[in-house]
């Protein structure tokens, strides 16, 4: 079999693994990256909102934030599982297709 | 590693937007030189393995989490200026899309994830490895400390621009506008948390990946393939 059809197969296993990125932190009790969190984990910490990151904070709304869908916080484990791996899905797919036009138009002698 | 907006100021944000144009236009240059057509399917697949990779947190004992990057892996197998393209895209969708790093903060995030890290990795990985067989164990050795000093040099950097915003940007009574996290806590937590565990991650992963190439596609790790 060709390296790169080994590959998919390969990435198709780590986006039925990806909700472990979901499930262990949950698991573990573990929240965001150190210095990625929101205003309420800010305020908890430091004891403050910093002023302009309460402006900046909200610039952009992701379509779906978190690797979730939107209006799904509430939802259980087993629901943010499938948005997961729906995200992992549609990451790869955008990502792939993107960096495969960029080089293909680069690559082009 | 994401730094969401918020966290830099725009002076920040602004110099390393500046930073990257040049890097970016750097990239695309040195990549229509030297990328040849059969590699286009495996930079995608390689953006997209380093996407997927970052989906991945580990949690550790301190309540946070962090991931692997795979930066340095597919700067080895495809050159640095490639795989800057690749990751900047990865994290380019993970902001836009997903909301996992900030859009005013790309620039900044792309420098430290995108730039520095594949090039750490890419030149210490050749370093190590210089002239021994494409076979040899050395190989494996050698991307497994590209991978570790690598994502520790971008973790680093991104404690340093952390750290930076007390002192560029707080009001009259001491308080900071952005980041509220100085130096002096932001680069040890940033540095020991990569140093003890995400380092070794990406160190396994870089690692084992090449030696998975060694044994069934070792054409994959020839020398002229990874011109820079």
């Amino acid at each position: 079999m060709k390296i790169i059809s080994k590959f998919w197969i390969i990435m198709g296993v780590l986006i039925i693994l990806s909700p472990l990125g979901l499930l262990l932190p949950e698991h573990f009790k573990a929240g965001a990256g150190w210095g990625e969190w929101g205003s309420d984990e800010i305020q908890k910490s430091a004891g403050y909102i910093p002023k302009g990151f309460g402006n900046l904070s909200s610039l952009w709304h992701a379509p779906m934030p978190d690797y979730r869908f939107k209006g799904w916080e509430e939802k259980g484990l087993p629901a943010l599982s499938f948005a997961y791996i729906i995200s992992a899905i549609i990451g790869i797919f955008v990502v792939a297709s993107i960096v495969f036009l960029i080089a293909k138009v680069l690559s082009k002698k | 590693m994401h730094i969401p907006d918020g966290y830099l100021g725009p002076a920040t944000c602004g110099f390393f937007y500046v930073a990257m144009l040049p890097i970016w236009a750097a990239a695309s240059r040195i990549v229509k030189k030297t990328l040849a057509a059969r590699q286009v399917p495996m930079l995608a697949i390689g953006a997209a393995f380093s996407f997927v990779i970052m989906m991945l947190n580990i949690p550790i004992p301190a309540g946070t989490t962090g991931h692997a990057v795979g930066s340095v892996l597919v700067a080895i197998l495809l050159g640095p200026w490639a795989a800057c393209i690749a990751i900047t895209v990865a994290l380019v969708i993970q902001a836009l899309l997903f909301g996992d790093g900030g859009i005013t903060a790309i620039g900044a995030n792309c420098f430290n994830m995108a730039f520095a890290m594949p090039f750490v990795g890419y030149y210490i990985y050749k370093i190590i490895s210089y002239r021994t067989p494409i076979g040899s164990r050395r190989r494996v050795l050698a991307a497994g400390i590209a991978g570790y000093i690598g994502i520790n040099a971008a973790a680093f950097l991104t404690g340093v621009e952390f750290g930076l915003q007390p002192l560029l940007h707080h009001n009259v009574n001491g308080q900071a506008l952005y980041c509220p996290y100085g130096l002096n806590v932001a680069v040890p937590v940033m540095v020991s948390e990569h140093l003890l565990v995400f380092g070794w991650i990406e160190a396994i992963v870089t690692a084992l990946v090449i030696k998975y190439l060694q044994e069934h596609s070792s054409e994959l790790l020839a020398e002229e393939k990874t011109s820079s």
